[in-house]
């Protein structure tokens, strides 16, 4: 990780990843979030001050596994609630804008 | 009447002292004469609560309770879905969302007999340390409207300091039960993580989230706990273990306890006032029998940078969901899918939240996992072991809750890692998933000054009595803003 906030995250690597994050990003505010997310990362490379290389990760607090259950069905079927909610639905289908043209 | 405390309440209230309609009307008309200085509360539920109130009052007449909260009221944080009632999430992507389900907390409340007079605000998906993040505009702090009452419960902890509901819930992921509950005066329980179902409750961290009690005393915070716990088959994450009694071990004396004072968190770091306070507290304590030793949590001073990769890499996952298409915000005219979702989402998430979003899909990307998903990770693991080799020799560990008292509206918003450095001394129990609580323990500046006390797993019971036994010969916490 670099030491130079500038260099950490650049304006093309906010709008890639704003891309893969789904979320548009108006230009003019592009070189912000490239600073502030540059703070963050530097704050982060405060980690590399420690040796893990023969640390386990944490998967879980308490070293519980995770729990299997019975391949029944526990759910009832509420599709009506959940539709009501919905920005737009249709014969039961959501609906968005043609995919294909 | 707002002065009592619920188990005092509940005494009143099998006395016949006053009714469960008095007692909520009390609280509402606090609410309402209150809220536009506090900002508290999203959403007041005064037709469904008084409902339940001469519901509640009809039952205890014919002798037939529901349960040990039987007509008492309580709030709940915005981010705990209640059937039938908005549930934002201090968010303008949910700002019209009502839940077609109740989270498992808000159903063992309501079963186990407590009113909702409302759900109160947040920082946005609970992501915030001062409650400056909500789109519902910033709670102010009851002790002075001109500070933050902290976040993300700041709702919550204003609403109990200044005493509109005697008692909140709250969720946790990084102090957002502790810290707010420090800064409005109050006392605040983060379980262990597992402990509290987290069905119901949106997901902002999933392994960090845990939802808690807020209360004016740990004996409220007990009986609240006391329902709010327990084994929930809807949360793969739920512990399978019985919840202990968490009020019945309140009288047991601390005589001979051990505490541990970590040296990281007493350094230069922290505020001299908060210091003298936490010293004033030790020596109460030391009068009621805890032995004090010095310990070392080494690997302390890591545990905001792991934190600030680890939430943001769970919020990025867990946010994915808000896509406009099943439930939330959606904006006009979308071009195509992915116009979409890329305006759906710009326009429903505010700042923090786009921000941790980004920095979450970042450390997740290709080529960069290992560098800091793994590697927080990996530090997360040398922080729970610091934590369980100083639980070898003590039984709990002390500390201040917040590095200074409540900061003003506005001062920390213009540089996040700034704002993210006030959860030095919270973050690390949310690391390890360990329960923490934080105590009403002095003043500073005329502001309140929680002290934090930390737990082993699942060691709930013992945490709140020490809590007890110290609000028992202490009277921070039953003081209220002028």
């Amino acid at each position: 990780m670099a030491d130079d906030a500038e260099s950490v995250v650049g304006n093309e690597v906010v709008e890639q990843v704003a891309h893969l994050a789904r979320i548009q990003i108006d230009s003019d505010s592009v070189s912000n979030y490239a600073s502030e997310m540059s703070g963050v990362l530097e704050l982060a490379a405060q980690m590399d001050q420690v040796d893990t290389s023969l640390v386990e990760p944490m998967a879980h607090p308490v070293r519980a596994v995770q729990r299997l259950r019975e391949d029944v069905v526990t759910e009832t079927d509420r599709r009506e609630a959940f539709q009501d909610i919905a920005p737009s639905v249709e014969n039961g289908y959501y609906l968005v804008p043609p995919v294909i043209e | 009447m707002h002065t009592l405390t619920l188990a005092e309440m509940r005494s009143a209230l099998e006395s016949g002292d006053f009714s469960s309609v008095e007692l909520c009307r009390h609280y509402i008309d606090r609410i309402k004469s209150q809220n536009e200085a506090l900002n508290a509360f999203v959403s007041i539920t005064e037709e469904q609560a008084m409902e339940a109130a001469r519901v509640a009052d009809q039952k205890r007449a014919s002798g037939n309770l529901d349960g040990a909260l039987h007509g008492l009221p309580i709030g709940h944080k915005d981010i705990f879905c209640t059937d039938g009632v908005r549930t934002t999430c201090g968010s303008r992507m949910l700002e019209e969302f009502v839940p077609p389900y109740n989270a498992t907390v808000v159903e063992k409340l309501k079963a186990a007999g407590a009113i909702c007079l409302g759900k109160t605000n947040m920082d946005e998906f609970a992501m915030g340390s001062s409650n400056e993040n909500s789109y519902f505009g910033a709670v102010r702090n009851p002790w002075d409207n001109d500070r933050v009452p902290g976040g993300s419960s700041g709702g919550s902890a204003a609403a109990v300091g200044g005493r509109l509901v005697p008692a909140c819930t709250g969720t946790d992921t990084g102090g957002s039960i502790r810290q707010p509950a420090a800064f409005c005066g109050i006392t605040g329980l983060k379980p262990t993580y597992g402990r509290v179902s987290r069905y119901g409750m949106i997901a902002f961290a999933s392994s960090l989230d845990q939802g808690g009690p807020m209360a004016v005393t740990a004996e409220d915070c007990a009986l609240l706990l006391n329902e709010m716990a327990g084994f929930d088959e809807r949360d793969s994450t739920s512990i399978e273990r019985d919840k202990d009694d968490y009020v019945s071990s309140l009288g047991n004396s601390i005589d001979g306890v051990k505490i541990g004072l970590p040296k990281q968190y007493f350094d230069a770091g922290l505020d001299s006032s908060i210091a003298t306070a936490l010293q004033v507290a030790i020596a109460e304590l030391e009068k009621l029998g805890a032995k004090f030793v010095d310990i070392d949590l080494a690997n302390q001073h890591l545990s905001v940078p792991a934190y600030y990769i680890v939430a943001p890499a769970e919020c990025s996952s867990n946010l994915a969901r808000f896509d406009g298409v099943r439930y939330g915000h959606r904006c006009d005219d979308p071009k195509d899918l992915e116009d979409l979702y890329k305006r759906s989402r710009a326009e429903g998430f505010g700042r923090e939240v786009k921000r941790r979003i980004l920095v979450g899909t970042y450390a997740l990307s290709a080529g960069y996992y290992d560098a800091y998903y793994l590697k927080a990770q990996k530090i997360r693991s040398l922080i729970s072991r610091d934590f369980s080799q100083a639980f070898e020799s003590v039984d709990f560990i002390l500390g201040p809750t917040t590095p200074s008292p409540a900061f003003k509206l506005g001062e920390k918003t213009g540089d996040p890692v700034e704002m993210y450095l006030n959860d030095i001394y919270t973050i690390p129990a949310n690391l390890a998933g360990l329960p923490g609580i934080s105590v009403p323990c002095g003043e500073a500046e005329g502001l309140p000054v929680g002290m934090q006390l930390v737990g082993n797993y699942f060691d709930e019971a013992r945490l709140l009595n020490v809590a007890h036994q110290y609000q028992a010969v202490t009277d921070w916490h039953t003081r209220l803003p002028e």
